[in-house]
């Protein structure tokens, strides 16, 4: 086989005691697709961030057609031909995509000054030769600069203006540099920029023409849906000649009927003879679009495979490996009795993806409900609408009340409303210190952050909290130098202790976690699902989002798989098989066949 | 870590975040920081002019304290002064960018002036000097709460951009005044005088004798209030929450909206508060300069002291001891204003770039590398 367009070895990449990468080895071909297939926090995107720049390998070598490079920013990157496509955009909303595309570049392939002044050089080294030839380059060149001569003189005249007066009157001689100054940006832009743009137009509507994309190069950003972002991105790194294209979740966000246009367009570009890398969950895409699929799991390399020669069974194993076991207890659920109903839940976000579509289940009490999936699936959403922070487009979410034995409809009320209902709701979000607690108030504050309102008086009641806020601390042993220590400098396991321990303060009848466990420690770890599990013996409902699948195998009793918003199963916890599950969070789903954008 | 400083060279100096200072050791920094303000300070005088540097100081100490009229000078700049602060105080800490407290305090100068001016021509000597008072505080603060309600509605509903807001109506505030003063002045001289010179109708009292200090005690019962209201109240607690993190103000149900509208309706009432105080208690008159800048400046007042109400007060006078020391020494020794002014900056850069030192700590590297 040819030599690798890129190829890494051995490259490893520790953040802290984390190790992100363990001894990667990775190979990508001219005029190949591959895919790179892995779990949550497998290593995908530090890889590829090495690749383009923005982080440096620990150990390890990178090597580009056969020889070794050391990429070390995001510009070396580009020189060395490799363009990387993000899940996040980073486009200028007020510019079209032609501004956008262009940006940052400097001069132009037509004129640049770097050439300009090679071609100067040699003319003045055959000035002894031919002194006309030279002249007449030099016109040449200066010619083809629009209104060259104007902003020359110009130039001049306030800078020997300014010279001049400078010691008779500082004031007037400021002026006339600020003018020069001026006279310089002007040339610039009058200079580089109308028909540099237009030019740059041009070649745009090439690329796109070649590869079959559809943008209008004068579309302003913010008029833009979210694929035609996507594309304008594709393109910038086509126009700074890329030969290596790594695209981070491109389909995320795409309807299947994007998806299959951008697929078409990415098999051009491999015709064409560029190197593709796609980082992607969905087993189906991969097997559909790639030539070679790589496989990592926590950080290591397990291993390429032809994509020809493999099936959904094999990858989905290499993906989430053998079952490993945790030894998390697990007590039977006490006559389990349904406490919270979602029914046919749709939600469409402010960008008008939808996160949520047609999501139906229920959670029961005294057993905990698991939610696996990708991140970024839906579930964030979906607890957020449970707990009334997000504005659902249609569905239902029905609270069954153990107190009245009413049912409440939850849906469309904000958290106040909620809690005025009677409803105890309890909910650990994602992003503690940005949404759970504040980080610069002290534990006790924090305490009061849902307690607060109690009371008719007008001022604050800090008693009850300081006893909350010291039984938290003794009965989680969470390690602070007092409860007056602002939050945010506590360690990562101890912010956690006190936002579940807080949460459970109110005995809640639904407790929702999400990713209560994310970058604590072990004991940590324990710690919280020790908590969840007194919880759910205590009979509360507890739904837990979760990314690692041995832990929802072992800690949940009933397990709900979702993918791009749609629930594809619900499996029991106990004897649950990980491939079924890492299969069901990767799978197609059927409901999203109605795109509209 | 330890490999890529084998490919990256190590800075010669690089910057931590300190989580942790002493309190102790945060006020040696200020110290130090004032002194060398000092002697800096005192390097420039000896540049720019012949003046001996204590001398300087001397006469800027005198400035403020030389007199008994000096020192109520002081004590009225100062009042003035805390009190915008303390308006802009709960809308910085909810994170309002609220630069219009100069256009506030204006609007609420100029609602008390109207006052005046319309009850003289209306009633003449009939209406008793407490219920003009009344009537004029009543005004102001309802004005000043206008005016800063506006741009909160305009933030909480549409999501506006408020410093631009704020700064805008800045403008239209003070154009306000000149159109009143064109109208009121019949000379065209676009100066209005001293209005109620004679019998005093609308002004306040003097309190223990003096002048200004009923605005000294009503400012001093205000920075209490202030203080109270932030620490113990339960609006004090969600203005924070908001201003901390909108998304956790949320997560826990309250209503960011209303608090936006809330904090400055109080924020605008004590900026009304603050023009009818400066024109009842101590100008008596209204010009387009009524508020001086010190709508900006106490800005600074209020980030110096972290949104403290009592660390205020000594910011404020700082502030206003600078200010006059100033132009006290301009007026003695005949130096150039400029050069106060430049003697004011030098010392507000070293108070303000200390703050950095007490935030981060700078590492330098050893010289000799440790063997790995």
């Amino acid at each position: 086989m040819a030599i690798a367009a890129i190829e890494l070895k051995n490259i490893t990449k520790r953040f802290g005691k984390v190790v992100a990468n363990n001894n990667v080895c990775l190979s990508a071909y001219k005029g190949e697709i591959l895919s790179l297939l892995g779990e949550n926090g497998s290593g995908k995107t530090t890889l590829m961030n090495m690749i383009s720049g923005i982080y440096y390998p620990d150990e390890g070598q990178i090597l580009i057609d056969g020889n070794e490079v050391v990429i070390r920013s995001p510009k070396d990157a580009f020189d060395h031909k490799i363009g990387m496509i993000h899940q996040h955009f980073k486009l200028i909303d007020v510019f079209n995509s032609t501004q956008n595309i262009v940006l940052g570049l400097e001069g132009e392939k037509h004129f640049s000054f770097k050439a300009a002044a090679k071609k100067t050089v040699l003319a003045v080294s055959r000035i002894p030769k031919n002194i006309l030839r030279f002249f007449k380059s030099l016109v040449k060149t200066v010619k083809r600069i629009p209104r060259f001569p104007y902003f020359v003189a110009k130039f001049f005249k306030s800078a020997a203006k300014a010279v001049c007066s400078f010691f008779k009157s500082p004031e007037y001689a400021w002026h006339c540099l600020k003018t020069a100054a001026k006279t310089i940006s002007e040339a610039y832009q009058t200079i580089m920029c109308p028909g540099y743009l237009k030019r740059a137009e041009k070649a745009v509507l090439e690329i796109s023409k070649q590869y079959g994309f559809d943008l209008d190069p004068n579309k302003k950003i913010y008029e833009m849906s979210v694929s035609e972002k996507q594309t304008v991105e594709i393109i910038k790194v086509l126009y700074r000649g890329a030969d290596i294209l790594i695209l981070d979740e491109p389909t995320a966000v795409l309807t299947p009927q994007e998806t299959q246009k951008l697929f078409a367009v990415l098999r051009n570009m491999r015709d064409d003879g560029k190197a593709i890398i796609i980082i992607t969950h969905k087993l189906h895409e991969v097997l559909s679009l790639s030539d070679k699929v790589a496989v990592l799991r926590k950080g290591e390399y397990i291993g390429t495979v032809n994509t020809a020669e493999t099936n959904e069974a094999e990858l989905t194993e290499m993906m989430v490996g053998k079952k490993i076991s945790l030894n998390i207890n697990r007590s039977e659920p006490k006559d389990p009795v349904d406490r919270l109903e979602v029914k046919n839940l749709c939600f469409v976000d402010s960008q008008g993806v939808k996160k949520l579509d047609n999501i139906s289940f229920t959670a029961k009490s005294g057993e905990i409900l698991g939610i696996a999936g990708i991140a970024g699936s839906g579930q964030r959403e979906l607890l957020e609408s449970i707990a009334g922070l997000q504005h659902v487009q249609s569905g239902e979410i029905i609270y069954h009340n153990p107190k009245t034995g009413e049912e409440d409809e939850l849906c469309g009320k904000s958290p106040i409303k909620i809690r005025e209902l009677g409803v105890r709701l309890s909910f650990v979000p994602e992003d503690r210190l940005g949404m759970g607690l504040v980080g610069n108030m002290d534990i006790v504050d924090n305490m009061m952050l849902r307690s607060y309102r109690k009371g008719k008086s007008m001022f604050l009641e800090r008693k009850k909290p300081r006893n909350l806020a010291e039984r938290i601390i003794k009965d989680l042993e969470v390690v602070t130098p007092s409860a007056q220590t602002p939050v945010r400098k506590l360690s990562g396991g101890n912010v956690q202790k006190v936002l579940v321990g807080r949460e459970i303060a109110s005995s809640p009848t639904v407790l929702m976690a999400a990713y209560p466990v994310r970058g604590l420690d072990i004991n940590s770890s324990y710690a919280i699902y020790n908590l969840l599990n007194q919880q759910k013996e205590s009979g509360v409902a507890v739904i837990f989002v979760g990314e690692d699948l041995d832990v929802l195998i072992e800690l949940c009793d009933r397990i709900l798989v979702i993918s791009s918003g749609c629930v594809t199963g619900i499996v029991e916890g106990r004897g649950a098989d990980k491939s079924e599950i890492g299969f069901m969070m990767t799978k197609a789903n059927g409901g999203f066949s109605d795109g509209e954008q | 870590m330890e490999s890529s400083k084998k490919h990256l060279k190590e800075p010669l100096i690089h910057i931590t975040r300190r989580t942790d200072i002493p309190r102790v050791k945060a006020w040696c920094i200020r110290l130090v920081a004032i002194i060398a303000s000092l002697v800096v300070c005192g390097l420039v005088i000896v540049l720019i002019s012949k003046y001996n540097p204590i001398e300087v100081y001397e006469k800027m100490i005198d400035g403020n304290f030389g007199t008994k009229r000096k020192v109520l000078n002081l004590l009225k700049g100062t009042s003035a002064l805390l009190c915008i602060s303390l308006a802009v105080t709960p809308a910085f800490k909810m994170k309002f960018w609220n630069l219009g407290a100069e256009g506030q305090v204006l609007i609420g100068g100029l609602a008390s002036a109207a006052c005046m001016h319309y009850t003289r021509l209306q009633f003449g000597n009939s209406i008793s000097s407490w219920q003009l008072i009344l009537l004029m505080f009543a005004t102001s603060v309802v004005c000043g709460m206008i005016w800063g309600v506006i741009p909160a509605i305009f933030k909480a509903v549409w999501k506006t951009n408020e410093s631009l807001f704020t700064l805008m109506m800045n403008y239209v505030a003070i154009q306000l005044v000149g159109f009143f003063i064109a109208k009121w002045v019949p000379t065209g001289s676009g100066v209005m005088g001293v209005i109620n010179l004679d019998t005093k109708c609308g002004w306040l009292p003097d309190v223990f004798g003096e002048k200004y200090m009923f605005n000294v005690i009503v400012v001093a019962v205000l920075t209490i209030v202030m203080f109270i209201y932030l620490r113990f109240s339960k609006h004090g607690y969600e203005i924070s929450v908001v201003g901390e993190s909108e998304n956790t103000a949320r997560y826990v149900g309250i209503n960011v909206k209303k608090v936006i509208i809330r904090t400055m309706l109080i924020s605008g009432a004590i900026c009304g508060l603050a023009g009818f105080l400066i024109v009842s208690g101590a100008d008596h008159t209204v010009t387009k300069n009524l508020a001086g800048g010190m709508g900006f400046t106490a800005i600074m007042v209020s980030w110096l002291a972290k949104f403290e109400p009592f660390m205020m007060v000594f910011t404020s006078a700082f502030i206003i001891f600078l200010q006059n020391g100033s132009s006290a020494i301009a007026m003695k020794l005949g130096l150039n204003k400029s050069v106060s002014d430049i003697l004011t900056g030098i010392i507000i850069f070293f108070i303000i770039g200390c703050e950095f030192f007490i935030n981060y700590k700078i590492n330098i590297r050893a010289k000799q590398k440790e063997a790995k």
